[in-house]
């Protein structure tokens, strides 16, 4: 073994790289740097910690009464309406995103053109804001949890017909084939080929964005498009600190719920 | 057929019943008539012709865009985008030291894990415009509420994704640097960082996509951007104007999320 | 023997969670400079062995004494000193595969670094020097830029030669380090670490699965069964009918893997 060793060679630099590298790091420094101007920290009330500990002991203290009264205004019957909202809107979404989804799915035989074409209006679909189209509605239809319904109901087909044709996307064409080599037409392969294949894909991508819908379901009441949003905006706007603490719980507990209830279903599924 | 009693064929068995199909059905179905009930979102409601020309008038107003709001739009536009960069920057931050307090493999304590994996999973649950509300609520109106609602809001979308990347590292360099002699900060650095940094700045930019879609409609709660002139002009229902917004919402988030989503992809190479 | 030895083991038992019993009583001393193999069948009880010394694993019972000083008490930067004289190469490697090979190397000697001068990455030109020499030692040194996962596996184990090399350890553990390996670079492995016994005077124990291999390398051989030492002998006196018995368990069974 040779006992001269050699000097350590400085490290090979790949300039092109490096200016990159060095750009990236100076431009994302220089975007944050800018995002800091002109926000005027100082202006927050003097009263913000008072208030934030008033909600923290809300939520500690909570509006018990609240819970239940019988007089359909409560919190159990607003996050029933929620709720309610949710499923409702994820239903009608997952109807209206099969065709959706068969559009942009960018499978053989078909021009490109075609799943350019309808992932450009899902893209569009999901960009266009939820809360315009619940007003959008609440205009037709008056306020009230239909708006909310028929607000989410369209809004989730930007997302949920996305995945659908990931889903398409990622299938094996083996089974389409043997339908093909069967004498099936194109009806026959979707439902005896295609159909069977996605259903676990579906069913899983529905419940995910049923936990999404319900989410959103709690917010759209702070535009008037029904649910538990709109008793905690009116709570916030009246300081009815307690109050806000009980409708968060709520919201809290529910969401985790359906997560979990969800998450259980999915498991099972696979 | 063969008359062969070799090849006796037996007969096709019954399907087997399946209880549980029946009860996903009943509870969808139920579900369904229980929601439109509780929700009064019969689909005649939506065809009414009064209901329906509501919506395409205002439809059709919007598609005819008063193209010279689009200057008035900018100011706020840059703030929009300015709330959403500083959410992502603050939330991502503190995401990154959480998301190594709660990782399995790195801390090994369960009792400090747990309550802090349950306290993330209680931020998680509130979505980003009620975050908002919140704090409209406790700073006052204003592009702040905004970034505190979009910071709290990152928090929870990248500790989730975040741990658990960490938790699915390669255990091997975590085991050669303890092996060495290495202190838990030196292990971080030289066998967890390597691993983890790519998947941390493409979540970070996940997030940041996120955020810009939501900073658009922040405003129109009062926590600052753009969603403060959504507001203005669907109140007044000039709903030309409207359009305008909307439209350069929807280029400003398509773009944003084309450029990100490239770069992650980049990124993930 | 007078001098006091480099590893010794006292009454050492290890109990897993489950009520495995990986260890049972055992009772060892290495001395300075020997180069023994462990040998037995997977799930003898020899990975437990190895990772018991540099408490990797803790013991449920008895002692272990590196170097005069007992480790199985050690905590903080007591422990992390006392492991910074053993070093230890794997079966999978364990290399940090999106870093350098150098910056592998170096993580070698980061216990000899306080922790914001690792962070800074400021290790000493003399550091760096002593890794690229590691490296030409194995063979490596046009590799010293190179990503560590655009390596071959017998590339990577000479890697993480180099890394235990630069961490000047007095005691090596190598567990399995060829077990994922061919036949022809587990050699180059065996010959490189046998470099490190004879040149370094580093006492090396390594669990072997190999016979052919344990025979070639080492001087003395340990044999493991069912978590007890069953066998401990100078190589040269080592009969083939004594790995036989190792490995057949006593009775004439035969093992059913390896």
């Amino acid at each position: 073994m040779d006992n001269t060793l050699k000097k350590l060679p400085p490290k090979p630099v790949n300039y092109k790289t490096r200016t990159i590298h060095w750009l990236i790091a100076i431009a994302s420094i220089v975007i944050i740097i800018w995002s800091f101007t002109g926000m005027d920290f100082s202006g927050i009330k003097a009263t913000a910690g008072q208030i934030a500990g008033a909600i923290i002991s809300g939520i500690f203290h909570p509006d018990w009464s609240y819970v239940w009264n019988g007089s359909g205004e409560d919190l159990i019957s607003q996050l029933w309406e929620t709720l309610c909202i949710a499923f409702l809107g994820t239903f009608i979404s997952a109807v209206i995103s099969l065709p959706f989804a068969f559009w942009a799915a960018n499978t053989k035989h078909k021009k490109w053109y075609a799943s350019r074409s309808g992932k450009l209006v899902l893209a569009v679909i999901r960009s266009f804001p939820e809360i315009v189209l619940a007003l959008m509605f609440i205009k037709a239809v008056g306020p009230g949890s239909a708006a909310g319904v028929f607000a989410l109901g369209f809004h989730s087909v930007g997302m949920l017909a996305k995945l659908f044709s990931e889903a398409i996307e990622n299938l094996e064409i083996g089974a389409n084939e043997a339908v093909i080599a069967a004498g099936g037409s194109k009806w026959n392969i979707v439902m005896f080929s295609t159909m069977p294949n996605l259903m676990p894909a579906l069913i899983s991508n529905t419940l995910y964005r049923f936990d999404v819908s319900v989410r959103s379901a709690s917010i759209l009441g702070l535009v008037g498009a029904g649910g538990i949003g709109y008793p905690l905006i009116i709570a916030l706007q009246y300081r009815q600190w307690n109050r806000v603490g009980i409708i968060l719980l709520g919201i809290v507990i529910m969401v985790i719920l359906i997560d979990w209830i969800s998450g259980w279903i999915r498991k099972k599924l696979v | 057929m063969s008359k062969n009693t070799d090849h006796k064929l037996t007969e096709l068995p019954k399907k087997k019943f399946k209880l549980m199909n029946l009860v996903w059905l009943i509870v969808l179905v139920g579900g369904f008539f229980l929601s439109v009930n509780a929700t009064n979102a019969h689909i005649s409601v939506l065809l009414d012709p009064a209901n329906f020309g509501q919506f395409t008038e205002i439809f059709v107003q919007m598609c005819h865009p008063d193209w010279s709001y689009a200057a008035t739009a900018i100011p706020l536009l840059i703030e929009t985008i300015k709330m959403a960069v500083l959410g992502t920057v603050i939330g991502s931050a503190v995401a990154f030291v959480y998301s190594l307090l709660i990782a399995r493999n790195i801390i090994k304590n369960k009792a400090v894990t747990g309550i802090l994996r349950f306290i993330m999973n209680i931020i998680r649950t509130i979505p980003d415009l009620l975050l908002g509300a919140i704090f409209v609520a406790v700073v006052g109106i204003g592009p702040v509420a905004g970034v505190m609602a979009l910071s709290v809001f990152t928090f929870g979308v990248v500790v989730k994704l975040f741990y658990e990347a960490i938790e699915t590292i390669d255990p091997g360099p975590i085991e050669a640097l303890t092996a060495v002699g290495a202190n838990k900060l030196q292990i971080i650095h030289f066998a967890v960082m390597p691993q983890i940094i790519t998947y941390f700045i493409s979540y970070v930019l996940y997030a940041f996509e996120i955020n810009v879609r939501a900073s658009t409609v922040l405003g129109y709660i009062g926590a600052g951007g753009i969603g403060l002139y959504l507001q203005q002009t669907l109140q007044v229902f000039s709903y030309d104007k409207t359009g305008m917004i909307i439209i350069v919402i929807i280029i400003v988030v398509v773009l944003i999320d084309y450029v990100s989503s490239k770069s992650r992809e980049a990124l993930m190479k | 023997m007078s001098e006091q030895p480099m590893i010794q083991l006292k009454n050492v038992t290890k109990i897993y969670g489950n009520g495995t019993v990986g260890l049972k009583n055992i009772n060892l001393n290495i001395n300075k400079g020997e180069f023994v193999v462990v040998v037995g069948l997977s799930g003898a009880g020899k990975s437990t062995l190895l990772r018991s010394i540099n408490r990797l694993q803790d013991i449920t019972e008895g002692d272990t004494i590196i170097d005069g000083k007992s480790i199985t008490n050690a905590k903080g930067k007591n422990l992390r000193m006392i492991r910074r004289d053993i070093g230890m190469i794997f079966q999978s490697f364990n290399l940090v595969k999106r870093s350098s090979v150098l910056r592998n190397v170096l993580t070698g000697r980061v216990s000899y670094y306080p922790t914001w001068k690792t962070t800074f990455n400021l290790f000493t030109k003399e550091d760096k020097q002593k890794a690229y020499e590691a490296l030409q030692r194995v063979g490596l040194a046009d590799k010293v830029y190179t990503r560590a996962d655009q390596l071959s596996g017998g590339q990577q184990q000479r890697v993480a030669i180099a890394r235990v090399l630069t961490q000047n350890p007095k005691i090596i553990l190598a567990d399995e380090p060829t077990a994922s390996l061919d036949p022809q670079t587990s050699r180059r492995v065996m010959r490189d670490l046998k470099m490190l016994n004879e040149e370094y005077g580093m006492t090396v124990l390594a669990n072997l699965h190999s016979v052919d291999l344990a025979k070639e390398f080492g001087d003395r051989v340990i044999g493991v069964r069912a978590g007890e030492i069953v066998y401990d002998g100078k190589m040269s006196e080592t009969s083939d009918a004594v790995f036989k018995d190792i490995y057949n368990g006593g009775n004439g069974k035969e093992a059913d893997d390896e």
